[in-house]
């Protein structure tokens, strides 16, 4: 499956996206490719504000009917804002994983942590590379 | 690369992401299969179930046979063409697999088995027939496609012969006919797996892709393995190997309703299950609703106060109700309320009798 790979963001090799916004927060999500893999999402839990977390920390659970995931921080911060419309559609992590489907926003510890992250080609490749 | 239905073809094409099952390569879903599931409940969904095994048996001795080979007894099948659910044992009760039995005529009955035991259940029919002049005959040259929901039977009959579309009408629930119209070897049976009414066909291998192309053109959902678990869970059927095994007896399993003890009728097991009966059977299958937010998985530990632990058989979300269920075997003196391990964390569920939805709707209290 060729999966939707946009290149206004970065990536981590767990599958989770992270785009700075206009307000200088940064958003997390999972993948084209990480939905897809788990199918029908019925359940997300998503971190509370006010919550420090590090680096690879779990901060996020998204359960399918397959399988639950944990997904981790991409880069240090502190939780600004979980999704709470997941609660009721977590669908729209499938439909809209890019959009919509944001799980968390975080006010990063060092903005400059998004440079060491996976750029879409980058990612593209990695796919690609696991694909095999 | 594994087995493959006469419809591989089609699933591939449909975009279905395939996964192995007991060997065989099918369709997990075509793209959603919570959407697969609600077209089953509210019109009409078709599964490729080629991968189960038909086996013909034949031979004026064969009720005979089957009278002792089953737990459930043949002998309440008197209309031609009339079907039975059973559990076939070994001698220690132990559950081999679960089938359906159909009477065609006086000497001859048609068993669907499981894909994952029919090998093994071959070979156990294949040593007792004999005693019983009864010739085996497995049909791996038929393609199964069940159609199942509301819409069903309307939308498979209409698009057969007309004097064959009939007759399948006219069924009652848990039987089947020939349709010879269609051509040899096509029967059609109002059984299924999902809870709803509808229609299992089998049919020449050769003819399965022209009528699975006529059901998709007649607006029918395809519908993968994902959906057809979730459909059944909701509906309380059990799914062997995860429900029951050769290690559980049908007392301990849900399914006593299947096993007849009639006086004087002697059948494999038999004896292992009365002595459970007669020392009281220590363990029961129950269904659970979790009230905490999660999903209930295969093998998730269940506590239950005082009494010890169980363990979930077959855990997933229902997309009718919107909450997760299970099956799960506990204590036989488990009361209403239990515990359940899920990921690190203890969950309250509570217990109730499955079916959960019956007929579209909600049988338990949400």
């Amino acid at each position: 499956m060729s999966s939707n790979v946009p290149d206004d963001r970065r990536y981590t090799p767990s599958h989770e996206w992270v785009q700075r916004q206009a307000d200088g927060s940064i958003a997390v999500g999972i993948t084209d490719h990480a939905q897809h893999a788990l199918g029908d999402l019925v359940f997300v839990e998503v971190p509370t504000a006010g919550r420090r977390v590090a680096v690879g920390e779990a901060c996020a659970v998204v359960e399918s009917v397959k399988a639950a995931s944990d997904v981790y921080s991409p880069i240090a911060g502190d939780v600004l804002e979980g999704n709470a419309e997941l609660a009721a559609t977590p669908e729209r992590i499938n439909t809209d994983p890019y959009g919509a489907g944001w799980l968390w926003k975080l006010k990063p510890t060092n903005a400059a942590d998004l440079e060491a992250l996976l750029d879409a080609r980058a990612y593209i490749a990695l796919l690609a590379a696991a694909a095999d | 690369m594994g087995l493959r239905t006469p419809l591989y073809a089609r699933h591939v094409a449909l975009g279905a992401r395939m996964v192995d099952f007991g060997g065989w390569d099918m369709p997990l879903h075509y793209g959603s299969q919570l959407e697969e599931h609600h077209a089953v409940r509210r019109s009409a969904g078709m599964f490729d179930v080629s991968h189960m095994r038909v086996v013909d048996l034949e031979g004026a001795r064969t009720r005979e046979f089957l009278s002792e080979l089953l737990a459930n007894d043949v002998g309440a099948l008197v209309a031609p063409g009339k079907a039975l659910y059973s559990c076939m044992l070994n001698e220690a009760g132990g559950v081999l697999d679960d089938l359906i039995v159909y009477y065609r005529d006086a000497a001859h009955f048609r068993l669907v088995v499981n894909a994952g035991t029919a090998d093994t259940d071959v070979a156990w029919i294949r040593a007792r027939a004999p005693a019983f002049t009864v010739v085996v005959r497995e049909r791996r040259e038929l393609a199964l496609i069940a159609v199942q929901g509301p819409q069903a039977r309307a939308q498979a009959a209409a698009l057969l012969p007309a004097p064959d579309g009939v007759a399948a009408l006219a069924l009652p629930r848990f039987a089947g006919c020939a349709l010879p119209a269609s051509g040899p070897d096509h029967f059609i049976a109002r059984t299924g797996y999902t809870g709803e009414d509808g229609f299992e066909l089998m049919l020449p291998a050769e003819r399965a892709v022209p009528f699975w192309d006529a059901l998709l053109a007649a607006g029918v959902r395809p519908c993968g393995l994902g959906a057809r678990d979730t459909l059944r869970l909701e509906a309380g059927m059990n799914l062997y190997g995860h429900d029951m095994d050769a290690h559980t007896t049908p007392l301990e399993s849900g399914l006593d309703w299947t096993v007849a003890f009639g006086a004087g009728r002697a059948f494999v097991g038999r004896a292992a299950l009365e002595a459970q009966r007669a020392a009281g059977v220590k363990r029961r299958l129950v269904g659970l609703v979790l009230e905490d937010k999660g999903v209930l998985r295969d093998q998730q530990r269940v506590l239950v106060a005082g009494l010890g632990a169980g363990e979930v058989t077959s855990g997933s979300w229902s997309p009718t109700l919107e909450r997760s269920i299970a099956l799960a075997r506990v204590p036989a003196a488990t009361p209403a309320r239990v515990q359940v391990e899920v990921r690190g964390r203890l969950l309250e569920a509570r217990v109730v009798k499955p079916p959960f939805v019956r007929d579209g709707r909600a049988r338990v209290a949400l």
